[in-house]
């Protein structure tokens, strides 16, 4: 069921203590701050969160590190030179973290998404990153078992929604969206405008509206990230 | 390393140094530009009027988009490599091993936050996987090696080492040095701790600094 509200704090009502939280997004682009922000002010907790990074300066998913409420990052790149406040949670042991190679993280959650049990991948053979885990030689390389990503809740920025929660995306901001708006249970889309049934060029949608269960307008979210999302 | 990009290729280059060969590319080589986060036909460096916050590359500076691009998402990318549908990558580098090992990604040291990115997929799925590094340490060690001693990134997948001393071939027979610049091949043997072998094909001339 598709619903459509007014403001990003009623969109995130739901998201429970313990939830996992895909966050899209590959640095700012694509990523929903206003979302996050709500987020974190609905005070939800024990949080298992899917993102590429593990949040960067001051704002969106590093606020919601910082305050605690995030228990374990499942991303590929945590350590970056504004991630101080992953890095203090991490160097203090307060905060889990499953570090996957970044197309073994996307294909885990297109596999969610996709009703896989889970596939062999070459990428990360022989390394640290494979340990414990099942290999096989397939088709004369060595091959790693890697599982599906689930999660609760999947909290997405896109240009445009139309009424049928129809989106498309804009530019490289379009990243880990449609992959995390299919493997989530309830996806939540911040998006710039929404248009009507029938606005959209079917031939153009990126992700198809029966992915998506909530959308919030965010004003100019679609365009520049650059003061989204600062927390006042 | 650009002149050596067959004309048609697509290519992805990795964070840093490598980004660098962009600078060196020609027009007609009609090289496509692959970046991880999601685009093919990417551009130069946005500058001024042109930066455009949707539209970054791996290492998140603003890029231009060429005619002919396309944008796909995060598992399409990686597909792209995966899928050995690049013919090229370019990756910075630790340590290669004599057999093409690449540790590119973690230094192992106690208390270092692990973060591996994109790099074991590009290492793992290009066709080439080209290296480009200074050969030796800051301390004078050869990066060069029998086995690698960081965290490896990917098994026997580095096909071409580009220093600042010579381009090297490495694979499962070893390490062939194809150039060197303002030394021989006894003084590379010398900084390198694995037998060293001449291309027969290219054969050895002094090409000066690079």
């Amino acid at each position: 069921m598709l619903h459509f509200v007014d403001s990003v704090q009623e969109a995130v009502v739901g998201i429970k203590d313990g939830s996992t939280v895909m966050i899209g997004g590959f640095g700012n682009a694509g990523q929903p701050f206003e979302l996050i922000d709500a987020l974190l002010e609905c005070g939800a907790k024990d949080l298992t969160v899917v993102n590429n990074n593990a949040g960067q300066g001051d704002q969106g998913l590093a606020l919601l590190i910082k305050e605690g409420r995030v228990r374990k990052m499942i991303c590929s790149f945590p350590r970056q030179s504004d991630s101080w406040h992953f890095d203090a949670k991490y160097k203090a042991g307060e905060i889990e973290l499953e570090l996957v190679p970044q197309g073994n993280l996307a294909e885990r959650i297109r596999a969610a998404g996709a009703g896989i049990g889970g596939f062999f991948t070459p990428t990360g053979y022989g390394t640290m990153l494979a340990e414990g885990k099942e290999t096989r030689i397939i088709d004369g390389r060595g091959q790693v078992f890697e599982t599906p990503i689930h999660a609760d809740v999947a909290l997405i920025k896109a240009l445009k929604a139309d009424g049928k929660g129809n989106l498309v995306y804009r530019k490289t901001a379009r990243n880990f969206g449609p992959i995390m708006a299919a493997a989530a249970k309830h996806t939540i889309a911040q998006v710039t405008e929404i248009v009507p049934v029938g606005g959209l060029d079917p031939e153009n949608v990126v992700t198809p509206g029966i992915y998506v269960n909530t959308i919030v307008t965010v004003a100019g979210s679609g365009q520049s990230s650059s003061t989204a999302g600062k927390v006042a | 390393m650009a002149r050596d990009i067959a004309p048609g290729s697509f290519v992805n280059l990795g964070i840093g140094q490598p980004t660098l060969v962009s600078n060196y590319l020609t027009e007609e080589q009609n090289i496509t530009l692959h970046t991880e986060n999601g685009m093919l036909g990417m551009g130069p460096e946005a500058k001024g009027g042109e930066i455009d916050e949707d539209l970054i590359n791996a290492g998140k500076i603003p890029v231009t988009e060429l005619p002919g691009a396309s944008y796909f998402h995060h598992a399409d990318s990686f597909a792209i490599m995966r899928g050995g549908h690049l013919d090229i990558c370019v990756l910075g580098a630790f340590q290669v091993s004599a057999t093409g090992d690449l540790a590119n990604w973690h230094t192992g040291a106690p208390g270092a936050i692990p973060a591996v990115g994109g790099a074991m997929d590009l290492a793992t799925g290009a066709k080439d996987v080209f290296v480009m590094m200074t050969l030796l340490t800051r301390e004078g060690a050869s990066k060069i090696v029998e086995s690698c001693t960081y965290p490896i990134t990917g098994v026997g997948c580095v096909t071409r080492v580009y220093t600042d001393k010579g381009v090297f071939l490495t694979g499962p027979d070893g390490v062939t040095v194809r150039e060197t610049f303002g030394c021989t091949l006894e003084e590379l043997q010398e900084l390198i701790p694995v037998p060293l072998k001449a291309a027969a094909a290219v054969g050895l001339q002094d090409q000066g600094a690079p």
